[in-house]
């Protein structure tokens, strides 16, 4: 009986003690972080090839008044987008430096989670940086943050059955549709499965036919002719023999190992990462694998294309604003951005990177990628954003079933009621 | 009416104070949380727009119960919830049935039936997936080559019953089989002198002594079924209309990060279980887990 009573006791005073050493460790352990004389910048970034090197670099450059500890995001753009805003909802003061999808800012911004670039740090950020990218870091006229990478989708064909590339959506249906007549693989390859990647060729193909999706101001619901013929683009290759069947489940990533195998595809709208993927998985392949502008449905505007990338905040709650800035600045600058290029295949958003000698060789289609980043089509900007593309990529999908008129005027009531925040997500 | 003497009254107060603490507890852990989130359902309130924040009412309600994709998603969900429940009951019933008259090995073909309820959800769940995927699953091209399952409506929505079934055929057969353990041998002998051949021992002896377990078991299963959300994150992402209310609540609280909507969309829920709850107790006259259908 006491030695039963004596058991539990002791695990109790044991438990308690435990409990009292975590309470008393645990500032101790939020304050290891300041050690070694210094401060701690927590960036929170997406999974991104040899970014570790890039910290390292700066946390050299820091030379000790601060060190910047990686916290890399889970692979998926929701999870990312979840984590940290649960976290800032919460007012978490352990994020400093985040990495925002370019779609996130205005929505991060209006809640007053990310801090404003003023001064030296805005006049630094804006130095050079290209209009297009640079528009996707602000809101409401003011910086909200800072373009690390950006991103354009390119057409990209085989030059062996395609001599010279299409130089618009309808010459592209054309030939595609001649190749598989003859017999030939001729199919065009796209983003069509329900999510983002869909948005994305949506608002690509609505500018390139000069129309708009929500007003300038991103108030009000447009959806205007142009986007009307940006659905009917969308609907003719769905319906077109040369639409893979797979098109309403195709992501980035299924249709680049589709076109590398080298059976089915003539053409493939994607991002430039499928370059350097093709010189090592198809090396036979890839000495015809060409690139060419995006092909817009009016042919002025071929060239014309949506930005993707990711952009550098500072947290509102953030204890160590001026080393934050330093940092973010310090891992986008001009050095960074061409390691980085050269090394993980991102796309700089810095004008003068470009021209860099060492840049030839893994971009050869720089050019391409440049012209387009002057011409860009940015995404509509508004703190709904995930509202609206949740509803576009909806409605959107299957591609094979839009009815253009009909969905038109689908889109043009839901997507208000998102930018009021009435609606419901699906 | 006799009264109640002084001693009875002092042990009555001194039971209520007893039961205090844990009460206490129970309103704090799930009364607040309830009433918070009817609190938060009576407002707009999105937290991107935070300075925003009014109290509109029963606005949100109209919203939701007026949207086509809240109603989609709830036919999804009932269907999901009856066909699997219905499937499980059958299957339970026959699994409780060799488990209860298996004669060799009975504790070691208890434990191996008992093995999918004790995987994970999630994990379960990917295991289907990956069966099931067009690029690499082993059961995809089962019925017709070339197809993917997962990506049509009607196909995706037969895996996720399926998902359901086989992991929770075993917790329905266990409810069963504490049922079956209620019949009398004796009642079942003299039903067999009686000249009752098997069916009708089944349906005519059976099954009114096992109704009171039957109904618990089919109650905890709808209950549980109408909730689903784990299987369907992971093998469609409610993709090709196949969210249900649970999924479409978590995209409008968690990734739109509108707490007015989606705490109406919880409450709403919560007022479906508690209909069904409510139907289950008082229409079928299942009994309350803990008291065996009052019929001590």
């Amino acid at each position: 009986m006491g030695r039963a009573h004596r058991i539990p006791g002791r695990r109790g005073r044991r438990l308690r003690v435990a409990l009292c050493a975590m309470v008393i460790a645990s500032p101790l352990v939020a304050a290891c972080g300041s050690d070694g004389g210094g401060i701690t910048v927590n960036v929170y970034y997406s999974t991104e090839e040899n970014f570790d090197k890039v910290v390292a670099e700066c946390n050299d450059a820091a030379a000790g008044r601060y060190t910047i500890a990686l916290n890399v995001l889970p692979r998926g753009a929701d999870d990312q987008r979840e984590q940290m805003v649960r976290r800032l909802a919460a007012g978490d003061t352990d994020m400093d430096v985040l990495g925002l999808d370019v779609t996130w800012v205005a929505e991060f911004a209006e809640a007053g989670w990310i801090t404003e670039w003023t001064g030296q740090d805005k006049t630094d950020v804006e130095a050079g940086t290209l209009a297009g990218p640079l528009a996707t870091a602000r809101w409401e006229d003011k910086l909200y943050a800072a373009p690390k990478n950006t991103n354009v989708q390119l057409l990209w064909y085989r030059s062996d059955l395609v001599p010279t590339p299409p130089k618009s959506w309808g010459e592209m249906l054309e030939q595609a549709k001649r190749l598989k007549a003859d017999g030939k693989p001729g199919g065009i390859l796209m983003t069509g499965a329900q999510y983002e990647g869909l948005v994305v060729q949506f608002a690509t193909l609505t500018a390139g036919a000069g129309g708009k999706i929500l007003s300038d101001d991103s108030t009000r619901a447009v959806v205007d002719d142009g986007a009307v013929k940006a659905l009917e683009a969308l609907r003719d290759l769905a319906n077109s023999p040369a639409s893979s069947p797979s098109l309403s489940n195709a992501k980035e990533d299924n249709i680049r190992q589709e076109f590398e195998s080298g059976k089915s595809a003539a053409f493939q709208l994607n991002w430039p990462f499928v370059y350097a993927s093709m010189a090592k998985s198809n090396p036979e392949l890839a000495k015809v694998f060409k690139w060419a502008p995006y092909p817009a449905i009016d042919a002025s505007k071929t060239g014309t294309a949506t930005l993707g990338g990711f952009n550098l905040a500072i947290s509102s709650y953030s204890q160590h604003k001026p080393e934050a800035f330093e940092a973010a600045k310090c891992l986008r600058s001009a050095e960074s951005q061409k390691f980085s290029a050269i090394n993980s295949g991102v796309p700089p958003t810095i004008e003068s990177v470009y021209d860099d000698p060492e840049m030839a060789e893994p971009y050869p289609m720089r050019e391409t990628i440049l012209d387009e980043l002057k011409n860009p089509a940015v995404r509509p900007i508004t703190p709904a954003y995930q509202n609206v593309s949740t509803l576009i990529s909806t409605i959107l999908s299957p591609p094979a079933a839009i009815d253009p008129k009909a969905t038109a005027e689908r889109l043009r009531t839901e997507l208000q009621d998102a930018l009021d925040s009435k609606g419901v997500l699906p | 009416m006799k009264a109640i003497t002084e001693g009875k009254k002092a042990e009555r107060r001194l039971g209520l104070w007893l039961c205090a603490p844990a009460a206490l507890v129970m309103v704090a852990v799930t009364a607040y949380p309830i009433i918070y989130s009817v609190w938060l359902s009576l407002q707009r309130y999105d937290l991107r727009f935070p300075a925003e924040r009014e109290f509109v009412g029963l606005e949100n309600y109209v919203t939701v119960l007026t949207n086509s994709y809240w109603w989609s998603a709830f036919g999804v969900t009932t269907l999901i919830t009856v066909i699997s429940v219905v499937i499980e009951l059958v299957l339970g019933m026959a699994l409780a049935l060799v488990m209860h008259r298996t004669l060799v090995a009975r504790g070691l073909i208890r434990t191996v039936a008992l093995i999918p309820y004790g995987i994970v959800t999630v994990v379960a769940a990917f295991s289907w997936r990956y069966a099931w995927d067009d690029n690499t699953g082993y059961l995809a091209q089962l019925f017709a080559p070339d197809a993917a399952p997962l990506t049509q409506r009607a196909s995706a929505l037969g895996i996720i019953v399926l998902a359901e079934v086989w992991k929770t055929v075993p917790f329905m057969a266990l409810l069963l089989m504490a049922g079956l353990a209620l019949v009398p041998e004796d009642l079942l002998k003299a039903a067999s002198m009686d000249g009752a051949g098997p069916w009708q021992r089944f349906t005519k002896v059976m099954l009114p002594v096992m109704k009171p377990a039957i109904l618990v078991a089919l109650l905890f299963r709808t209950l549980d079924a109408f909730r689903i959300f784990d299987n369907i994150f992971v093998l469609t992402s409610g993709a090709q209309q196949t969210g249900s209310v649970s999924m479409q609540t978590y995209n409008n609280l968690i990734r739109g990060l509108n707490l007015g909507i989606g705490s109406t969309m919880s409450v709403l829920i919560f007022i479906a279980v508690a209909a069904i709850a409510f139907l289950f107790v008082k229409v079928f006259g299942a009994a309350a887990p803990g008291n065996d259908g009052g019929k001590r």
